[in-house]
């Protein structure tokens, strides 16, 4: 036993497969403590804000200023502002007032905001030019109005009675806040869904939701195959012609339909996570017990078997110390297969929209069915489906993995 | 001699089909055999002859599609679990290979304790225990003290079926199966095995039936041989009667297949 | 004088394991076989005879290696050659090597003749296909193998016709010694009888020319080879000619093989068979002194003090015990 897992854990596959999984469990372990919030809380009023740090801008105006001379400031802001579409347009605009091409250089700033200002009419109209794309150009000449100056911004309260503004503060270019002397400040490294909920902290509680749904569909299907191929492999004869009988039945209906039809038919109230795990796990132990059946077969005729039987033990005896040791190994690779496609399959009904509730917890598959309702993959809102599927693979592969590992460790011919 | 003393296992018709129809193959056909107390018999055929299926036939692991057999002069009903445990009690087997005929997850102190149970010691104090499992490695030269918390794959091949032998010794059937014991042992140590085997033998006065393609070591330990060949037996006899003086030509040709050493050994007749 | 087609002096190889360990699995063995003659190499499992084989033809791969001694083959040497020169230019030409179990190694996906025209091509790229359907018909029907059998696939051939197949096929390029490592073991007896006579066959009708038989069946050993070396942990302890190894040994370990021989001849049922107690030594700690002396009826102090050598009876015969011939075959004499 020691020495099966000392020559497990010296295999590469098994080795990285195992450390990825459990970087994965200890993320979703650790996450919820660190941070508390509620994962289906929904905090963004919008969909789909892109990932970044959310500073409160109120807060940040309140907090202390520090005055910070950098060099760089003003070329990033007017950088910021000019982006290439503008510059193009500039470019566009000041091309068609007769400016020749070559002494026009977008990329620097200074120089194009020059000409524009200096060329720009905003009455002038050229041949071709639709009324729409003049009142473009006096658009974007708007928004760089001021880019180039060097004076701050004013505050002003409102008096609620008279409506009079009086101004309370000023605010130049050249201040800074202190992020951590802002009271409120979000970092949503993935940013929010088409709810506004975070889609980290969801991420999280949707990969445990869905590992659990996975281990627990895992077991159900791995202990029904098991018991089903260690009586049809043993006891052979008329149990085993129903069990086979039943197991054809359900390989020749494709599972997956299975899973749906079943999902449908309970419907949508009774739908949580626990009813979709034994559903899935209900449907998924054929391949289990077919495998496990053939290897029970060639078990069953070996010489400690027949001695085991000349000693006069029971039958269950015999399943239990000397056929059941010896598919062990196999059992657990057929556990970890069960697992990974449970949750594949936990994925595959969700985006059907035939999962668990979608208003109790999130699932891997949920999230995926959201993205793709709302459209996140048209709006090149990446951050919503994307880390879904590479948390969906990295679940999958790292199991995968460690089952290549532990096949290499209890098959040796398929060493290197 | 065996002649008089009782006729422990006889068996009438014995048959065995396997498949139907189109695939069905008779493994053994028709076959009768009697064997006296403290006999020991070989069962000779080369692979495909039938001898091991007639020897699950006799051990009661395979049904019987025809034929009868009698134990102790009672006709043999295994129908029950706790009828096949009793029969048990009565005939035991060891087999070919060594390393297959144990369960790899059961150190070696198990496997003698199992033995000792099965034999209503259950309840006798560890130490006694120990006495009789430290007596039964004695017989067979193997020291118990070295094969405690040992597994028997740990073991050399000709010291694994030396410990089933030991088995046998705790376990003191009437008869004993022996289903090619030697054909994975090397040459050399073939020796050993025997003369333990026969050693309890004598001891016990235990009916022993050896299968085994080797007509050399038919020849040495058995008092009766029966020739099989395709599930049937061609000729049987008392040895010296069989193998010095074969009638059938199948008997004849088995026996000049095989090197001689004192006499010139014929290759021309291949 | 005979030509000596292999001779081999104080070739020691050794296993380096896992854990960085040596063990020598050959201690310098030392062997002579002349043209015409054939040898048989004796011992229990785990003896090193199938490595010694290995070593003979110069065939070393990790973790086997080569530590010392000279390999002669017809006069030329082959000590310290690239494994994969001997390959290229000794393997099948010179040596043929038969390992346990080869008829497993016939590639299931093709025809008889086709490997033997693989097997010539790597050798003689120019030779048509004719020409070596040619040869392996004539080969074949010398050798008693149907013609059928070419153009066949290994796996409609029974055991004992592959056996003979794979035999055939090495030898098709006439090499000057054969080595077969356990060639009939898995084989019923009629095969093994069939087996046993082609390798006289092809030793009489010359197609090889020395040849080195080994397995722990000693009756075979007696019925095909003319010598008979006995080996023991790695060293050879005993050389003689098959009947005198047989009917008169003198090394403790080679009386007590030769002691529990069992053949079905008249006078033999009953007979006490000599049975040797004990398990040959681990070789990566042999014992000091004589490798036998911990399971050796006949041991005294000295025999675990010195290293035994050699000694040499006249005739030829050798065997590697402290004893002197007349206090052997007195020892013997009173059982």
């Amino acid at each position: 036993m020691k020495n099966t897992l000392r020559q497990v854990f010296r295999s590469p596959n098994f080795v990285i497969g195992f450390v990825i999984f459990v970087a994965l469990l200890l993320v979703v372990i650790v996450y919820p403590l660190i941070i508390p919030a509620a994962p289906l809380e929904i905090i963004g009023q919008g969909t789909f804000f892109p990932p970044g740090i959310y500073v409160n801008v109120f807060d940040t105006i309140g907090s202390p200023a520090y005055t910070l001379n950098l060099a760089n400031a003003a070329t990033k802001r007017i950088d910021a502002k000019l982006t290439n579409d503008a510059r193009s347009q500039m470019k566009e605009w000041l091309v068609a007032d007769g400016i020749p091409a070559s002494k026009i250089d977008t990329t620097n700033s200074a120089a194009l905001m020059a000409l524009w200002t200096k060329n720009y009419d905003p009455n002038k109209s050229f041949s071709g030019m639709t009324f729409a794309k003049q009142r473009a150009y006096q658009r974007l000449d708007a928004s760089l109005k001021g880019i180039l100056g060097t004076t701050g911004v004013s505050i002003a309260t409102k008096d609620p009675t008279t409506g009079v503004l009086t101004e309370t503060g000023n605010i130049q270019q050249s201040d800074y806040a202190n992020i951590s002397q802002v009271s409120n400040v979000r970092v949503l490294p993935l940013g929010t869904d088409n709810f506004g909920r975070d889609v980290l902290t969801e991420l999280v509680k949707a990969a445990s939701v869905s590992l659990e749904i996975g281990v627990v569909a895992g077991i159900i299907a791995t202990l029904i195959g098991l018991t089903l191929g260690l009586l049809a492999g043993y006891i052979g004869g008329m149990v085993d012609d129903i069990i086979t009988f039943f197991t054809n039945i359900f390989t020749v209906i494709p599972s997956f339909v299975l899973l749906i039809l079943i999902s449908f038919s309970i419907g949508q109230d009774k739908r949580g996570a626990v009813t979709i795990a034994i559903v899935i796990g209900l449907t998924s132990w054929v391949w289990t017990a077919r495998a496990v059946r053939s290897q029970v077969f060639s078990l069953r005729n070996r010489d400690h078997v027949n001695l085991s039987k000349l000693s006069g033990h029971s039958i269950l005896r015999i399943i239990v110390s000397d056929i059941l040791p010896y598919i062990a190994s196999y059992v657990v690779m057929a556990l970890i297969l069960q697992i990974s496609s449970a949750i594949l399959a936990e994925a595959g009904l969700s985006i059907l929209g035939l999962g668990p509730r979608t208003t109790e917890v999130p699932t891997l598959g949920l999230m995926m069915n959201w993205a793709m309702i709302y459209q996140a993959e048209i709006l090149g809102d990446w951050w919503a489906y994307f880390p879904v599927l590479l948390t969906i693979a990295l679940i999958t592969f790292s199991m995968n993995l460690m089952n290549t590992g532990l096949d290499q460790v209890f098959n040796p011919a398929l060493r290197s | 001699m065996a002649d008089n003393k009782e006729i422990y296992l006889s068996a009438k018709g014995l048959t065995k089909v396997f498949g139907a129809g189109s695939q069905k193959t008779i493994a053994v056909d028709h076959v009768d055999i009697n064997l006296h107390k403290g006999e020991v018999v070989s069962i000779v055929g080369e692979s495909g002859s039938g001898k091991t299926t007639l020897a699950k036939m006799l051990l009661g692991l395979i049904s019987l599609t025809e034929g009868e057999i009698y134990f102790q002069g009672h006709l043999r009903d295994i129908r029950t679990q706790k009828k096949k445990q009793e029969y048990w009690k009565n005939i035991q087997a060891i087999f070919q290979d060594p390393f297959s005929s144990y369960n790899i997850f059961n150190k070696i102190d198990a496997v003698l304790i199992d033995c000792i149970n099965m034999r209503g010691g259950r309840r006798l104090p560890h130490a006694k225990k120990v006495e009789l499992m430290a007596e039964a490695c004695g017989f067979v030269n193997l020291k118990f003290e070295e094969m405690t918390n040992k597994y028997p794959f740990e073991l050399s091949g000709g010291q694994m079926q030396r410990l089933m032998i030991a088995r046998i010794f705790l376990l003191k059937p009437k008869i004993l199966l022996a289903d090619e014991p030697t054909s994975m042992i090397d040459a050399c140590s073939r020796a050993t095995i025997l003369e333990m085997l026969m050693n309890l033998r004598d001891e016990t006065g235990m009916t022993v039936i050896f299968i085994t393609h080797d007509i050399g070591l038919a020849y040495y330990v058995s008092d009766s041989v029966y020739i099989m060949e395709h599930g049937k037996f061609v000729e049987s006899g008392t040895a010296d009667a069989v193998i010095l003086h074969p009638k059938e030509p199948y008997t004849r040709r088995l026996i000049s297949d095989v090197p001689k050493i004192h006499e010139v050994w014929d290759l021309s007749t291949v | 004088m005979a030509k000596v087609m292999l001779e081999v002096n104080e070739l020691t190889t050794k296993y380096i394991t896992r854990f960085g360990e040596d063990v020598y699995a050959v201690d310098h063995v030392s062997l002579k076989v002349e043209e015409g003659k054939s040898l048989g190499i004796a011992g229990e499992s785990g003896c090193g005879k199938s490595t010694l084989a290995l070593s003979l033809m110069g065939y070393y791969f990790a973790p086997l290696h080569y530590t010392s001694g000279e390999i002669v083959i017809d006069g030329h040497s082959i000590t310290g050659m690239d494994p994969d020169e001997v390959r290229r230019s000794i393997l099948g030409t010179e040596i043929a090597y038969i390992p346990q179990a080869a008829m497993n190694a016939l590639n299931p996906t093709q025809k008889v003749i086709s490997i033997i025209e693989d097997v010539i091509h790597v050798h003689q790229p120019d030779a048509s296909k004719k020409e070596i359907v040619e040869l392996a018909k004539e080969r074949f029907h010398i050798l008693g193998l149907p013609a059928e059998v070419l153009q066949r696939y290994p796996v409609e051939l029974s055991g004992g016709m592959k056996q003979r197949t794979v035999i055939a096929i090495s030898v098709i390029l006439l090499p000057l010694v054969l080595i077969a490592d356990e060639p009939s073991s898995a084989l019923d007896v009629t095969s093994q009888k069939m087996v046993i006579k082609m390798l006289r066959d092809l030793m009489e009708k010359g197609y090889i020319k020395s040849m080195i038989f080994i397995t722990h069946e000693l009756p075979l050993l007696y019925n095909v080879t003319d010598d008979i070396m006995v080996m023991y942990a790695g060293q050879i302890v005993e050389k003689a000619t098959s009947k005198e190894a047989v009917f008169d040994p003198l090394h403790p370990y080679a009386k007590g093989l030769m002691g529990s021989i069992i053949v079905p001849e008249s006078g033999l049922r009953g007979v006490k068979l000599a049975a040797i107690p004990g398990v040959p030594p681990n070789l990566k700690n042999p014992p000091p002194g004589c490798r036998f002396a911990p399971r050796c009826k006949y041991v005294m102090p000295e025999c675990t003090h010195n290293s035994i050598d050699t000694r040499l009876v006249e005739g030829g015969r050798e065997y590697r015990c402290i004893m002197p011939l007349e206090q052997i075959r007195k020892a013997y004499k009173n059982g």
